[in-house]
């Protein structure tokens, strides 16, 4: 390893320091902001997260490993970084008026949203099993807090207790499987892990293999893969709306980078081992999540078992493991991010004094009172169902061609098949809103920032289902090197 | 010409962008109608400039699109999809015509549906790139499942989710055959490379597998086709229309743009069974035709019925039958497309669609009273209308394979006859309901059926403009799933030399 300046070593680490630091100064001026300026602490988190953006953008060709390969910077890393400044930036311009009508409007609110970006930041860039941890720790501690922000109410307490109490389970059984992994090859680290094992010629050795279970189980816990998926519908259901929008695609996009770097760099011998597992799991989660998600008449229940399916469908990706399928769940997760955020974004301003609106029912006619949030919504289900023009079937399509490539054009058929029962349950939120009539008049929570953030959403999601060759070209180029990858 | 091309295609989902702008309904109204009109005038110099002599791609136009997975924006046009474009094309401005007084709100909504859908359809037919038709092909779901959904009947929620499930279920596996040939035909979604080599039988047969579905589901053939009643029914007329006269020929525009030249090997191997499933298709549509008391789900059903001679058409492999499906393809889009506009316009009088509500019609409306019946007949394929040449040709073509399959067809023609004159005796004539005096077509509703009048006399009398368009391409098409069909005997001299 070539030795690296600690000024670069620091340079590395810049865009945690500007999310870190923001978040403390958001704290601190939260004492001094009056209650109905707190819209300004939104506004300077925005402004955390542009700094933060820019520092990335810098580094965004960079490859270094930072103090003693803790910390890894690599343009996959930066991609996902990327995607997590604009999934918990949109969810900030989409969440101010929801959290004045839920009175939760608190400075903490932002503070903790930053921390857990943070968290996850450098899960992205750990180049080391306590790395991992300690982000994934992070990132969940201001999750718990975030989802049982809402004191006055008993759904999300009951939400954030459970979370609480599976998400430190899985936490335990994450860090018992880094102890025997430790046993096995007398490292946390990753890079020398991987070499250790390489030499090792894939010998499966129990301890091992029980090692990756155990990971296994805690990174599946996160990314809600099923059977670890128990909680998902629960606190999706029980946390304000943007908190379950910001956990459902930046934890997940972040998990998912995590797992890929670990089990193909580290794991990439024992891959005739897992492969398998994990079709299992994948087939099980597709089929559980779509087939639940039917029976749902909450949509942020159903978009709950709609984001396990996703998981399912993504893990497809990480299961052919060749350079396709890096790609392919590259893509996958930034398109999803944007269309789960969009469809998270319109149940948000349906939240308007008084009305719950999580009742799919509720829903009847917004076509008329409000056409263009409805048809943003429009374009959000047809693309979480995968159809063209949208992004959704870009995002589809290359893991089917990753899966028909390798070998699994069986997965891909079981896929297909499973997108058309979901196709289903989006549908049904269209049809309500476009084909029955209103019970009372709806009334929407918009607001400018709001709109601005729908409007993004909405537009990256159709140009990327009708132009899709500049972010491909980008994912390619930020692709995870590894000499595992064929 | 290739940029005409685009245009044809494009344009009306510019149109479409445009509409949210503009204030008023009726503004809305003309605005698609002129949109769509010039999109017909401008796909008239594809019809006239088209090169008869050569069976390649024309008018060709090429763009990079996803460049690192050879993924191109290619359109173009051959024999089989020219005609395909100008119904398409032609049929738009009678869709929105129909659609002045029927739809009453969301108008707006509807114009925009009815515009993707063109671009969709046109699209779909322009296609030479596998991903590009794929992205037509399902985008077509969208404002399909809008019209049925939104403007439709009474029960069109049921309809319209029933529509969309079955076409995307069948679309998907669409989807993965896609990809797979991408990879077993060296990395390219190029058709025409893709049509042009040979695959190993067993691959063959399971992309065919893939490709029947989505293409059977379609037109629909006979298991398939029971999402197609409801939505015909559901539809609004001019979402009926589309159904009928673009939609199904969908599926069977797959099956010869894809099934015949990709997988010559499996259609062959599956010949026997297609043409058993057509022929079930033929009189099973016919014989339920027979027993509905709703005028739209008499069509809807006479419709399985004569598609039913479009696949038999196509899977005979050999020039007569397939250029007699093309035609056929076109005449069921003109002559039941015809008919879903006439049972509309009785619709908007009486809000019935109930045969047993009618009669007498021929005394009050005596010029619709015409023209329904002029399309009655070319349904039946009447000699000197559209419809006779197309089944005719199907039948010679049939014929030349198992005389024994043309005779059981020849009974579907016969049970057509039986269905569609009992429906117009029953409507037309006999004793009127007490009080009923309906005006006759009023000029809006004269110009809308007058095109499809025309262009049943035409194909009728003289079908070689059209025939002349398709000759080298099905030739081609034919040397490719068939090369030993010219060599064969001629049966149909053979079996008729002990008369002479």
């Amino acid at each position: 390893m070539t030795a690296v300046s600690l000024f670069d070593q620091f340079m590395a680490i810049m865009p945690e320091v500007i999310v870190a630091a923001g978040a403390c100064l958001i704290l601190l001026l939260d004492l001094v902001t009056p209650v109905h300026r707190r819209a300004w602490l939104a506004y300077l988190s925005l402004a955390v997260l542009g700094g933060a953006g820019a520092a990335t953008l810098l580094l965004i060709s960079t490859q270094i490993d930072a103090f003693g390969g803790q910390f890894i910077l690599d343009p996959f890393a930066a991609y996902f970084k990327l995607l997590l400044y604009a999934a918990t930036g949109l969810t900030i311009l989409l969440s101010i008026r929801y959290l004045e009508i839920e009175r939760i409007h608190y400075g903490e609110y932002y503070a903790f949203l930053l921390l857990a970006t943070c968290g996850l930041m450098v899960m992205v860039s750990s180049g080391d099993l306590l790395m991992i941890f300690l982000g994934l720790e992070l990132a969940a501690v201001s999750l718990y807090i975030l989802v049982g922000l809402n004191r006055h109410d008993l759904r999300p307490i009951e939400a954030s207790a459970k979370y609480f109490v599976l998400g430190s389970l899985s936490s335990a059984i994450f860090l018992f499987g880094m102890s025997l992994f430790f046993g096995a090859t007398g490292t946390t680290h990753l890079r020398t892990a991987a070499e250790a094992l390489a030499a090792q010629a894939a010998t499966a050795n129990p301890t091992l293999l029980m090692a990756m279970i155990f990971l296994l189980a805690g990174f599946g816990f996160k990314v809600a893969i099923a059977p670890f998926h128990m909680w998902t519908p629960d606190v999706y259901e029980g946390a304000p709306t943007p908190v379950t929008a910001y956990m459902s695609v930046a934890t997940k996009a972040a998990t998912f980078a995590v797992f890929l770097r670990v089990f193909l760099e580290v794991f990439g011998p024992l891959r005739p081992y897992w492969a398998v597992w994990l079709i299992a799991l994948s087939v099980a989660t597709m089929l559980i999540g779509s087939l639940a998600a039917i029976a749902q008449q909450n949509i942020k229940r159903m978009l709950a078992y709609s984001s396990i399916a996703h998981a399912g469908y993504a893990l497809i990706g990480l299961i052919v493991g060749s350079e396709l399928g890096v790609m392919s769940l590259m893509l996958y997760m930034a398109v999803y991010t944007i269309m789960n955020l969009g469809a998270f974004g319109v149940v948000i301003l349906m939240r308007h004094s008084g009305v719950q609106g999580e009742e799919i029912g509720e829903w009847a006619g917004l076509a008329k009172s409000h056409p263009a949030a409805a048809f943003a919504m429009l374009i959000f289900m047809f693309s979480l169902a995968g159809l063209p023009p949208t992004a959704g079937f870009i995002a589809k399509f290359y893991l089917f061609m990753a899966a028909v490539d390798a070998g699994l054009a069986w997965l891909a058929v079981v896929g297909v098949l499973l997108s058309a029962v979901s196709a289903y349950y989006y549908l049904r939120v269209v049809m309500v809103m476009y084909m029955k009539e209103p019970e009372r008049p709806i009334e929407l929570a918009w607001t400018p920032a709001a709109a601005v953030a729908l409007l993004a959403i909405a537009a990256a999601a159709l140009l990327i289902g009708v132009y899709p060759a500049p972010l491909i070209e980008y994912t390619q180029d930020a692709i995870l090197r590894l000499p595992s990858i064929p | 010409m290739g940029a005409l091309l685009t245009v044809v295609i494009f344009l009306p989902a510019a149109v479409a962008a445009l509409l949210p702008v503009v204030r008023g309904e009726e503004t809305v109204k003309r605005l698609a109608l002129a949109g769509t009109l010039v999109n017909l005038l401008l796909s008239l110099p594809l019809w006239f400039a088209f090169d008869t002599a050569t069976p390649a791609m024309q008018f060709v136009a090429e763009a990079d699109w996803i460049p690192r997975f050879n993924i191109f924006y290619r359109v173009g046009v051959d024999g089989i999809s020219l005609p395909m474009i100008l119904l398409t094309a032609g049929l738009m401005p009678i869709c929105v015509l129909c659609s002045w007084r029927a739809i009453d709100r969301k108008v707006t909504e509807f114009m925009i549906s009815l515009l993707l859908m063109e671009t969709a359809m046109i699209g779909v037919f322009a296609a030479l790139d596998f991903v590009l038709f794929y992205l037509f092909w399902e985008a077509m779901l969208i404002p399909m499942y809008l019209i049925i959904g939104v403007w439709g009947g009474p029960n069109r929620l049921y309809a319209a989710i029933k529509f969309f499930l079955y076409t995307l279920a069948g679309s998907l596996l669409l989807l993965v055959a896609m990809i797979a040939l991408y990879f077993e035909g060296g990395r390219t979604f190029d058709l025409t490379q893709l049509m042009g080599q040979p695959y190993s039988p067993l691959f063959q047969m399971w992309i065919f597998a893939a490709f029947f579905f989505a293409f059977a589901i379609k037109v629909p053939m006979f298991p398939f086709h029971t999402w197609l009643p409801d939505a015909h029914v559901e539809a609004p007329t001019a979402g009926s229309v589309i159904l009928a006269s673009v939609l199904l020929k969908m599926g069977a525009y797959g099956f010869l743009r894809f099934c015949l030249p990709i997988t010559p090997y499996a259609s062959q191997v599956w010949m026997p069974w297609i043409a058993a499933l057509s022929i079930i298709a033929i009189i099973y549509g016919a014989a339920m035709a027979l027993a509905q008391d709703d005028l739209k789900k008499l069509i809807a059903y006479s419709s399985v019925s004569h598609m039913g001679f479009v696949t038999l058409g196509i899977f005979v492999f050999n020039a007569q039958g397939i250029e007699g499906a093309i035609l056929q393809m076109i005449n069921h889009g003109i002559a039941t497309g015809a008919l879903f506009l006439c049972v509309g316009l009785l619709y908007d009088r009486t809000h019935s669609r109930m045969i047993s509500d009618y009669g007498g019609l021929a005394r009050s409306m005596p010029v619709f009273a015409v023209c329904l019946m002029i399309f009655v007949l070319s349904s039946l394929g009447l000699p000197g209308t559209n419809g006779f040449v197309g089944e005719f040709l199907v039948l010679v073509g049939a014929f030349r394979v198992s005389p024994f399959v043309a005779t059981l067809a020849a009974l579907g023609i016969i049970l057509a006859a039986v269905y569609l004159l009992w429906m117009t005796q029953r409507v037309l004539f006999g004793p009127a309901p007490a009080s009923w005096r309906w005006p006759d077509l009023s000029w809006r509703e004269a110009v809308t059926l007058a095109p499809l009048v025309i262009l049943v006399f035409w194909i009728g009398f003289y079908p070689d403009p059209f025939l002349s368009r398709m000759h080298s391409s099905v030739a081609a098409l034919v040397q490719q799933v068939n090369p030993g069909w010219e060599r064969e005997s001629d049966m149909f001299v053979d079996l008729l030399e002990p008369f002479r």
